[in-house]
């Protein structure tokens, strides 16, 4: 039980920084798709709604792989500078969880949007703020404020979602707990372990999570 | 387009059958979750501290450990352990269990995970005097909870529970690592033989794409069937 402990410990850390960067890039498409959904070109507005709707109506498992086995398929990329990025495993992964949580995160933004209250703008407008001020210093803080306990979800969500980075050869926690279950036959004490850590990872997130919220908690 | 006729030489019947496949898992998964879910949410509902914390303990674990996770520990773990008893008994074959029981009921264990919390958000909303009445009209328990609050959990959970299913289609994909063959693992197998799997895993997003779109326009019929009262 002890002996297996370094290695999931080593596949704790590839988890972790799976996670960190998918939340990060994820974060930064969500709140480009979610400016574009509140758009009211209604072009712009079907194009980011097909987005999220591909996305999150198909399995991560089906994202990863088209990404990870589908683009090396195609001979112009396989001859740009990108294919230096789309050979590599562990940036594939980053490139599907990253798309897979952008789409969920438009949604949660999207929605967080639509609830700020007409009187916050209107405000705005008479004390004579600019459109533009009034969407980065009033509507993006309030929105990112509202969505918090949603968000929270959605990083444990993408938390279980890293362990698919397994199935395409990543040594994340998941990877290394399929190793030592076929190393040694013992699928109950890896799997077991693999399985606490992981809870200990959402118990932190969740707490984390909490804490903001006590913090920044928006109240209307 | 080829590729996708039905008969020998394409992949279009196969995909059809995976298909099925996947339907099939999800209904059982979802059949098999509620069964979890009709257990569990009394414990958690029940004032008894222990019962509680045994509810609570099966929402938190599952839904805080990776999908992928509770598959691998069924499938690699599960055969261990029939064959484990099956030795007690006096039998010491191999025994191998189905690809589909092991993936439904791993599958079934995450989505009823999801409906107890769903039944439980449903129960704490109905009136409170909806209980009281049943008991000043002196109704049994059991008969008041499967002919006065029943019916209305289930009418005040299909909103939330078109989303346990939603992600039970999308769950049923990790089954496809164990080899049962569902919509993933056909891909996956018809995209290694024509080395084509751009063309079949687009093919594999549609397909679920087309199953979310369908089970939305049924759910959202059933809804509005079932609030035709309110």
């Amino acid at each position: 039980m002890i002996s297996i402990f370094p290695s999931l410990l080593n596949g704790t850390v590839i988890t972790f920084k799976l996670l960190i960067s998918s939340m990060f890039f994820g974060l930064l498409i969500g709140l480009f798709f979610a400016i574009l959904r509140i758009n009211n070109n209604p072009l712009i507005n079907k194009f980011a709604y097909g987005y999220s709707y591909f996305f999150r109506g198909t399995p991560l498992l089906v994202q990863l792989y088209l990404i990870y086995y589908g683009l090396a398929n195609i001979e112009f990329l396989r001859n740009s500078f990108l294919w230096v990025i789309i050979r590599e495993p562990y940036w594939c992964a980053i490139i599907a969880f990253s798309l897979n949580t952008g789409a969920y995160t438009s949604e949660i933004l999207r929605s967080a949007f639509q609830t700020i209250k007409e009187g916050y703008i209107e405000a705005a407008q008479s004390l004579g703020v600019s459109k533009k001020i009034t969407f980065y210093k009033i509507q993006i803080p309030i929105a990112i404020k509202q969505s918090l306990p949603a968000y929270g979800n959605e990083i444990i969500l993408m938390l279980k979602g890293t362990s698919l980075a397994s199935v395409i050869t990543i040594m994340d926690l998941m990877g290394e707990a399929r190793k030592v279950n076929v190393l040694t036959f013992k699928p109950f004490e890896a799997f077991i372990t693999a399985g606490i850590i992981y809870l200990f990872l959402t118990f932190i997130i969740h707490n984390i999570v909490k804490n903001l919220e006590k913090k920044y908690g928006f109240q209307t | 387009m080829e590729l996708l006729s039905f008969g020998d030489t394409g992949w279009g019947d196969e995909l059809f059958f995976a298909t099925l496949m996947t339907i099939a898992v999800s209904i059982a998964a979802m059949a098999i979750g509620f069964v979890f879910a009709l257990i569990f949410t009394p414990l958690k509902l029940s004032k008894n501290k222990t019962l509680n914390v045994i509810g609570n303990c099966y929402t938190t674990i599952i839904r805080g450990v990776p999908e992928l996770l509770v598959i691998y520990l069924l499938f690699f773990g599960g055969t261990g352990a029939v064959m484990y008893v099956a030795s007690i008994f006096g039998y010491d074959g191999y025994i191998e269990i189905n690809a589909f029981i092991t993936g439904a009921l791993a599958i079934g264990i995450i989505s009823g995970a999801y409906s107890t919390e769903v039944f439980r958000g449903a129960i704490l909303s109905i009136d409170k005097g909806q209980f009281e009445a049943s008991q000043v009209l002196g109704i049994k328990k059991s008969i008041q909870f499967y002919k006065v609050i029943l019916p209305q959990m289930l009418r005040l959970s299909i909103p939330n529970l078109s989303n346990v299913w939603q992600i039970t289609l999308k769950d049923t994909s990790l089954i496809s690592v164990t080899g049962l063959v569902e919509i993933m693992r056909q891909s996956y197998i018809a995209a290694g033989s024509t080395r084509d799997p751009l063309f079949f895993y687009s093919v594999a997003a549609a397909l679920y794409l087309v199953l979310t779109f369908l089970s939305m326009k049924i759910i959202n019929k059933l809804e509005i069937r079932f609030n035709k009262g309110y």
